[in-house]
């Protein structure tokens, strides 16, 4: 890219820090970088990686729990962005597509690894009982009482321990934020479907992290 | 409602899609059931905690190797 262009784009997009980026909110730019990479603007791509490549990484290790496998599923998915960019039609965000690309080249890995603890393609689980059994009062601001690196292994080891039917429904509509119909979609499943499997990875993990946050429980 | 349809109806209240009565019916029941209201509290804290949880800076080794990869995929598409 020239250096004018590559300037004048970064002036647009003014980007203090590409690594600070809020988590739930799309940048108003990134239409921009879009329409600048699939006009070849390498710069402007090289932008887009930068800025959503720990999100991406997050979501390949959620959903594979294998460092090996994320990289891998997050280094193809960006390279496979690359190469269907142009097919990209921007009916949603580029973000969004991209976790959808993402997710399924975790999915694939996660199903080689472990063909067994897979049934995304089964029907949506029956009817059982959902009342939860383990209630405690977690007191105010559970979280806090853990260093940030703590919580962080808390939390993964906690979704690692989810089925991976519930574990990619709640990564893509929580962590993620994608709609219902968008998670559908990615997933290959109905919206119903979606709808019982984040009822039911919701109300798993909060018995998990029950474990952690329960006053005077394991800490 | 009671406490079982409380449950059912749990994911529905947090993302905001019952119907006035619905909803109507389900706080009024929360005001009187410490139980669901735990469960409640604590399902929404539950997510909003994974939600709030920064994304991890990405190892510098893992950084390299995708931005390599990239660097090669780009000189080829520009060839």
């Amino acid at each position: 890219m020239e250096a004018g262009r590559l300037f004048s784009l970064r002036h647009i997009l003014s980007t203090p820090n590409p690594h600070r980026l809020p988590s739930t909110v799309a940048r108003d730019d990134e239409h921009l970088l879009v329409a600048a990479a699939k006009s070849g603007d390498v710069a402007a791509f090289e932008e887009l990686v930068n800025r959503y490549e720990r999100k991406i990484f997050r979501l390949t290790m959620n959903i594979t729990g294998n460092r090996e496998d994320a990289e891998d599923a997050m280094q193809d998915a960006f390279l496979k962005s690359y190469s269907h960019l142009k097919t990209f039609q921007g009916d949603s965000r580029f973000y969004t597509w991209l976790v959808r690309i993402a997710a399924n080249e975790a999915l694939m890995r996660l199903r080689k690894r472990r063909p067994n603890q897979f049934s995304l393609d089964e029907p949506v689980a029956g009817d059982e009982d959902l009342m939860p059994r383990e209630l405690q009062d977690w007191g105010p601001g559970p979280e806090q009482r853990f260093a940030q690196t703590e919580m962080r292994e808390i939390l993964s080891s906690v979704i690692e321990e989810l089925e991976p039917d519930y574990r990619m429904v709640f990564v893509l509509r929580d962590i993620e934020e994608l709609s219902t119909e968008d998670t559908a979609s990615a997933l290959g499943i109905s919206v119903p479907a979606v709808k019982s499997r984040l009822l039911r990875a919701r109300l798993k993990l909060r018995q998990k992290l029950n474990r952690y946050f329960q006053q005077g429980g394991a800490n | 409602m009671n406490c079982q349809e409380i449950i059912h109806e749990l994911s529905n209240f947090i993302d905001g899609e019952l119907d006035g009565a619905t909803k109507l019916e389900l706080e009024r029941h929360l005001m009187d059931c410490k139980e669901c209201r735990l469960v409640v509290n604590q399902t929404k804290k539950t997510i909003e905690i994974f939600c709030d949880c920064e994304p991890i800076e990405l190892p510098g080794e893992v950084r390299n190797r995708l931005h390599e990869a990239l660097r090669r995929k780009l000189r080829e598409a520009t060839q």
